[in-house]
């Protein structure tokens, strides 16, 4: 997108103005929103997830065939929400709306995040397993940082916690 | 009178926090840590699908957890407030103190506060989530921070059941928030990169490192009293280590631009830097009537005067005060009533110079 002043330069300021009571929004260079006398909006994100995410589901909704008459439109069995829903309110309905829904969001949880696959912190609920299993990955990932800064020593080390942790998740899930 | 309107009174009146303290690591540039985790319940609908009777059930649920949390003294007793019996007036004072964000204060059924009177944690319930874990240390203290918030999640771990999956992680309303569920924030205060016109390029490049920045109270408050809140945005495929590192990392960068340009200010133009310091110091504690904002930007200045010891006396907690002072809310609730913005004017400047006299020299 251009500046709206002066055509020229990309926009990356939103500008926003209360005009008699009327709200305008203009896109502004950096350069013309300065000229403004904008110091409060000087720095605007130029990338926020937030943004991309709306943008993708703009984008899918447009690829969304209409639901032919006579065919059910997929809907979650817990909320009711189908995935159209999802498109137009950026909210998913319950928890079980990712399970329902997992062929769309996984392709776009990996645009958003980078990644679909979660190595955080696992309940204490999810399981002594699944807990061995995120402090397995964290561990491998260290590994290969390690070996990549060839800290052999630290390395080492690494490698004895991963096989002991390998021994007690086989007994976990025995 | 009961054990929630007792907090309550005492968070509202109160222009202090302990998170304001300006204790903790290079707490002359950063004010304050913050980390949320976001915990739905499973199979239950999110807070934006729900009618009231479900909205209920969850709140209720929280807060048997929480008395169940309170029984075993794991942590300092906690307290639940239902938002419906809280005036439109504190609720709002709870959005000036940032322990629950603007769209909390819309009084939906079934919303409700979980506090404790060191204000450390804040959980809202059915903000968009139907939990949001809160922790708020002064200076760069993320770890800290983390350590408290991932203990009362453990705690309500316990006694709720979270929606979770092996692979997705923690389940949340928008999929910009799932996996770790984790949102960490610095709030820094950066008037030297401001008077250096720098805030822009440091802060865009911030924002290159995936990062995002807001302002005071969130999006639309960019460069009110030069405070900018900077946070992770992605939530999933990272380890909450890795999160909270990568954003420490990034805010000592920061943190060492603003210092590098307070130096240069202090060396080249210091006896500039000083008249506007003092300026703004002669208002804040002379002046018979002062808008919001005036009180925030010259806030700005007179922090940074203490910080660079040009300003001899007032410790950082008072100084910090002054941001919560400044506030409409908070004005119109130490003199209990709702006022127009001139009387408010009035009385925050009176307020001001009460709050500023009792701790010169
Ligand atoms: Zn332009
Ligand atoms: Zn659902």
């Amino acid at each position: 997108m251009t500046c709206e002043e002066c055509g020229k330069n990309p926009a990356t300021v939103r500008f926003e103005q209360v005009v008699n009571g009327k709200r305008t929004v203009m896109n502004l260079c950096a350069e013309c929103a300065q000229k403004k006398g904008v110091l409060s909006v000087l720095f605007q994100p130029t990338f926020s997830i937030n943004s991309l995410l709306s943008a993708l589901l703009g984008s899918q909704m447009k690829g969304l065939p209409a639901a032919s008459p006579g065919e059910e439109e997929k809907r979650c069995r817990i909320c009711g929400m189908s995935y159209r829903d999802f498109a137009r309110a950026g909210r998913l309905g319950c928890s079980r709306c990712y399970e329902t829904f997992e062929d769309r969001l996984d392709p776009l949880l990996r645009r958003i995040h980078g990644s679909g696959r979660h190595i955080g912190k696992a309940p204490v609920k999810a399981g002594g397993a699944a807990r061995t299993r995120r402090e397995l990955e964290e561990l491998r990932r260290q590994l290969a940082a390690a070996v990549a800064e060839e800290a052999y020593e630290k390395a080492a080390e690494l490698r004895d916690k991963i096989k002991a942790l390998e021994s007690t998740l086989g007994r976990e899930e025995e | 009178m009961r054990r929630e309107e007792g907090l309550l009174e005492n968070i509202v009146r109160r222009s202090s926090s302990p998170w304001m303290d300006g204790s903790g690591t290079m707490s002359d540039v950063v004010i304050s840590s913050r980390v949320r985790l976001a915990r739905n319940l499973r199979d239950v609908e999110f807070p934006h699908r729900m009618d009231e009777k479900a909205a209920k059930a969850v709140f209720d649920k929280v807060k048997n957890a929480v008395l169940d949390v309170n029984a075993r003294k794991a942590v300092p007793e906690l307290t639940c407030i239902d938002l419906e019996d809280v005036s439109p007036l504190d609720r709002q004072v709870l959005v000036e103190k940032h322990l629950m964000s603007p769209q909390h204060a819309q009084p939906l059924p079934g919303r409700g506060l979980v506090t404790r009177p060191d204000e450390r944690v804040s959980i809202m319930v059915n903000e968009e989530d139907h939990l949001r874990i809160q922790c708020l240390y002064s200076g760069l203290e993320l770890d800290e921070a983390y350590i408290t918030a991932n203990g009362m999640d453990d705690l309500l771990d316990e006694r709720l059941d979270f929606a979770y999956d092996d692979r997705t992680g923690f389940l949340t309303a928008c999929p910009t928030n799932v996996g770790t569920g984790l949102r960490a924030s610095v709030m820094v205060h950066l008037p030297a990169l401001a008077i250096g016109d720098e805030v822009s390029r440091v802060l865009s490049a911030v924002n290159k490192m995936g990062l995002v920045v807001r302002g005071l109270y969130g999006e639309g408050t960019e460069g009110q009293g030069n405070v900018y809140q900077v946070s992770n945005q992605i939530t999933l495929g990272q380890s909450e280590k890795e999160i909270l590192e990568n954003l420490s990392l990034i805010a000592k960068q920061v943190v060492a631009e603003e210092k590098r340009y307070r130096e240069t200010l202090m060396k080249n133009r210091r006896s500039a830097l000083e008249d506007r310091i003092f300026r703004a110091w002669g208002i804040l504690t002379n002046a018979r009537s002062m808008s919001s904002e005036e009180a925030v930007r010259l806030w700005s200045d007179v922090r940074l005067g203490v910080e660079l010891g040009l300003i001899d006396g007032p410790d950082v907690t008072h100084i910090n005060e002054i941001l919560v002072i400044a506030q409409p809310n908070f004005v119109m609730r130490s003199h209990g009533r709702t006022m127009s913005s001139e009387e408010r004017d009035i009385a925050r400047a009176e307020l001001l110079r009460r709050h500023l006299a009792s701790m010169k020299s």
